[in-house]
């Protein structure tokens, strides 16, 4: 019991006071200590929740039908280029209807041809020799290309990988917000932003797909049949993005908005809102080769399957530059810009949850939590002090080490302190005496037994260590349960539920065991008041 | 000084003597919190069936009835609304709408822009909206963590102890999250994830005191190992009284501080916990202990094999 080598009462205090020090910048950040904390020491500070600091909770789920759609268009117009290329196969309209991509070879004698320039342009997916598109011939000049399960399931994945990026471009274009955004799951995003306490901007950047496309008006169409949704050969009927009604556009694409390099709000020649876009080198020639040969005709500015505006091309435009209209607002079109800017989501996203707290909400949780926090320390330790004395004393200085120590480790590792996660600081508070009032009861059971001073301490710390650890080892089974299946806020009061059992058991068995050591050696007690 | 002695040293109570009786009420008090939960149900919140909550707190006080004729206004279904500080704050749950995830999210879009222009004042300070799907997927998660963290509490205790310890907890462990669950039907009270948290807890807890009385009847047991296993237990029981009253008093001063400061967020969580206190004390004496009487547990469960032949110890 005394026995304390000199090696075992530094590391101790170096544990305390490195942990204390590390939780003390949380401790007094908000008042007016924090600015006179000196700034050469640690700096590590609890990071808040959502429900703390207030701010936005999104969770995003990928459309696997829009993912499939996006996928059937791409290969689509990636058959179109290929075929088109020297030396050019003809083939009639291309169809993405039942989730495949069909269409017929013109020249029966080039469909193996075709079949296999198409092969070249699947790739393979992992090492099993599967392929991302199964490429197929049907009735001789048919050729149907089906996406594979596999193919399908990598596309997702690279698809999340690109949404997590355009995400994050658009909510916060500057990347000097402190967000979160990342992937869960294979098919879902989690978006965190600090500070909005109204998701619904988030929402608008975020629930468009922002896939822009350039294609000619279908002049040769039936007005009437355009109206009922009948497209014309190697044509499509759109809806006008204002309902006004139905357009039937060419099914090839002059110019995408992947050829653009930037997108910035602009007004145009009457003063209303429109969106200025930039093409790159390629886009540029593309568009302006377009534009000259199709001069007085309409072309038709197509988002995300809507037909925002199609005006008359009275002049080639050359320089790469071109004004996309359609009855914006200043916001709405700045919305755009930022959308278009960052790239198109691969895949359409879906808001499944949704939980927003202010700021104030958030400040008062801190205020309220921090004050039951303190109150119940100090009836905790009062209790104590009346039932345990001397010894009530070691276990309150261990008690106030051990809520140090709680911050201090979770400041250093960067664990989010959450409204749940206040509760479960109080509650450890609670609990944290109880390796304390298992040795204190032992002690004084051993005393009753007739046992010595010095005896009944070395019994009472041995006999009572079984009992805490096993006890401790079902709050951290629970503990690490809720930390598994947990979401955000409950993981919260998971980790701090952790923590503090672990530094409850150093600070109730080592540290207090230390302190009532020194004690013993410096006053001999014939008697203990326990 | 004087020290507070909450159980006076020495204590013998015969604990055991009403053991059938408390084990008869135990089985009827969960035989009835589970009827209750059957026939009343739980009042899930939005974690759990999907929908849309939006908190909200007003200049001046507002009737419950004002508030649910303006929302009714808006026509997007039944709304619950719970009251919280005096009739200035309410929290309003709607119902999700069919039909897809966006449908659901322009509701709390709708109540959140229209709360404030009905009364002035009104502060929207947290909105939540759940999808089905997600719902589905936390229910599942949180019954999941229940039970595992139950099945896997009981083995530990079965593997560092004898099988019966580890059946006397299982037992227990259901007896205390039957009876916090039907504290929630009987109040309807809003289920919410905080109170699955708040379940594990009490059975982290509930079995920290089990743990603390069996190690001790195990000590008891490779000490004594000629007394009858009634009044071993009760032995045991009247050796860990006093730990059990003190620890189990501060962790309800602590929680009693954040019932009546903390924030009222928090306040099923905190609730649930303070009542699974009561629950894992009453029933780590009156369930785990009695149980082992009725499984047989013998002295000799904890004799290695080779100590069997040796002569025994007498009782000190």
């Amino acid at each position: 019991m005394l026995d304390f080598p000199r090696w075992k009462v530094w590391s101790i205090w170096l544990v305390v006071a490195a942990c204390i020090l590390l939780g003390v910048p949380s401790l007094i950040s908000g008042t007016s200590l924090a600015d006179r904390y000196p700034a050469w020491l640690p700096q590590y500070k609890v990071n808040l929740g959502l429900d703390l600091a207030g701010g936005s909770h999104l969770l995003l789920e990928a459309d696997a039908r829009d993912a499939q759609k996006q996928r059937l268009q791409t290969m689509e117009d990636a058959v179109a280029t290929e075929l088109r290329r020297d030396p050019r196969i003809e083939i009639g309209d291309v169809s993405t209807a039942e989730g495949r991509v069909a269409f017929m070879v013109r020249d029966p004698a080039q469909v193996d041809a075709a079949v296999g320039r198409l092969r070249r342009m699947t790739q393979p997916v992992g090492i099993t020799g599967t392929r991302d598109w199964d490429v197929e011939v049907m009735d001789l000049t048919r050729i149907v290309m089906t996406p594979t399960a596999s193919g399908s399931e990598q596309a997702l994945k690279n698809a999340m990988g690109v949404a997590r990026d355009v995400v994050r471009r658009r909510i916060d274009p500057g990347g000097t917000k402190e967000i979160t955004v990342i992937t869960q799951g294979g098919n879902r995003i989690l978006v965190q932003v600090p500070g909005v306490e109204d998701p619904e901007a988030l929402k608008t950047l975020i629930g468009q797909t922002a896939r822009l496309e350039f294609k000619l008006v279908d002049q040769s169409a039936n007005p009437e049949d355009v109206q009922q949704g009948r497209a014309p050969p190697g044509g499509q009927v759109l809806p006008m993005a204002d309902g006004s009604g139905f357009i039937a556009v060419k099914r090839r694409v002059m110019v995408s908005g992947e050829q653009l390099i930037d997108a910035k709000q602009g007004y145009d020649q009457d003063g209303r809102a429109v969106v200025d876009i930039t093409f790159n080198t390629a886009g540029a020639r593309r568009f302006g080769r377009v534009t000259q040969d199709n001069v007085n005709k309409p072309f038709a500015i197509i988002l995300d399957d809507k037909v925002l505006s199609a005006p008359n091309i009275n002049e080639p435009i050359l320089g790469g530059r071109a004004q996309v209209s359609g009855n914006f607002t200043v916001q709405s079109a700045n919305d755009l810009a930022v959308s278009l800017a960052s790239g198109k989501l691969p895949v359409k996203l879906n808001v499944i949850e949704e939980r927003t707290v202010s700021a104030e909400l958030g400040a008062d949780s801190i205020r309220k939590g921090g004050i039951a926090s303190v109150a119940a320390t100090l009836a905790v330790m009062l209790f104590i002090l009346i039932t345990y004395g001397r010894f009530g004393v070691y276990a309150n200085i261990a008690l106030v080490v051990n809520a140090l120590m709680i911050l201090g480790i979770m400041a250093l590792f960067y664990a989010t302190l959450t409204l749940p996660g206040i509760a479960g600081f109080v509650l450890t508070i609670g609990a944290a005496v109880d390796a304390n009032v298992l040795i204190n009861e032992r002690i004084r059971e051993e005393l009753r037994r007739g046992r010595r001073t010095l005896d009944a301490l070395e019994t009472g710390y041995k006999e009572a260590s079984t009992a805490i650890f096993d006890a401790n080892i079902t709050n951290t089974i629970a503990a690490a349960l809720m930390m598994y299946f947990g979401s955000g806020p409950i993981r919260g009061f998971a980790v701090v539920l952790l923590i503090g059992i672990i530094t409850s058991v150093f600070t109730a068995v080592n540290f207090t065991r230390m302190l009532v050591a020194f004690w013993v050696r410096r006053a001999r007690p014939k008697q203990l008041n326990i | 000084m004087k020290l507070l002695k909450l159980v006076p040293d020495n204590t013998n109570i015969d604990f055991m003597r009403w053991r059938n009786f408390a084990l008869l009420l135990s089985l009827a008090a969960t035989i009835a919190s589970l009827v209750l939960i059957g026939v009343r149900g739980l009042n899930l919140g939005i974690d759990f069936v999907g929908g849309q909550q939006v908190r909200v707190s007003f200049a001046q006080p507002v009737t419950i009835e004002q508030l649910r004729a303006r929302v009714a206004t808006l026509g997007v279904g039944d709304a619950t609304i719970q009251e919280f500080g005096g009739g200035k704050g309410y929290v309003i749950r709607l119902p999700r709408p069919d039909g897809p995830d966006a449908a659901a999210n322009a509701v709390v879009t709708k109540v959140r822009a229209f709360l404030p222009t009905a009364f002035p004042g009104a502060v929207v300070s947290a909105g939540e909206s759940v999808s089905g799907k997600v719902s589905q997927e936390l229910a599942k998660d949180g019954a999941l963590a229940i039970l595992f963290a139950m099945i896997g509490i009981a083995a530990y205790i079965w593997i560092r102890f004898e099988w019966q310890f580890g059946v006397g907890a299982l037992v227990t462990l259901f007896h205390d999250v039957a009876m916090t669950l039907g504290f929630f039907s009987l109040t309807q009270l809003p289920v919410d994830l905080n109170v699955v948290a708040a379940v594990l807890t009490i059975v982290g807890y509930s079995l920290n005191d089990t743990v603390v009385i069996f190690d001790r009847i195990r000590e008891n047991l490779r000490k004594f190992r000629k007394m009858a296993i009634v009044p071993l237990l009760n032995q045991s029981l009247n050796e860990t009284l006093s730990r059990t009253i003190v620890t189990s008093l501060s962790i309800l001063l602590a929680l009693a501080a954040l019932l009546l400061l903390g924030p009222d967020v928090i306040f099923g969580l905190t609730i649930a916990i303070f009542l699974g206190i009561f629950i894992g004390t009453y029933s780590s004496i009156y369930i785990s202990a009695p149980m082992l009487v009725l499984l047989g547990v013998q002295p000799d469960s904890f004799l290695r094999v080779e100590d069997k032949d040796q002569p025994q110890e007498q009782p000190a």
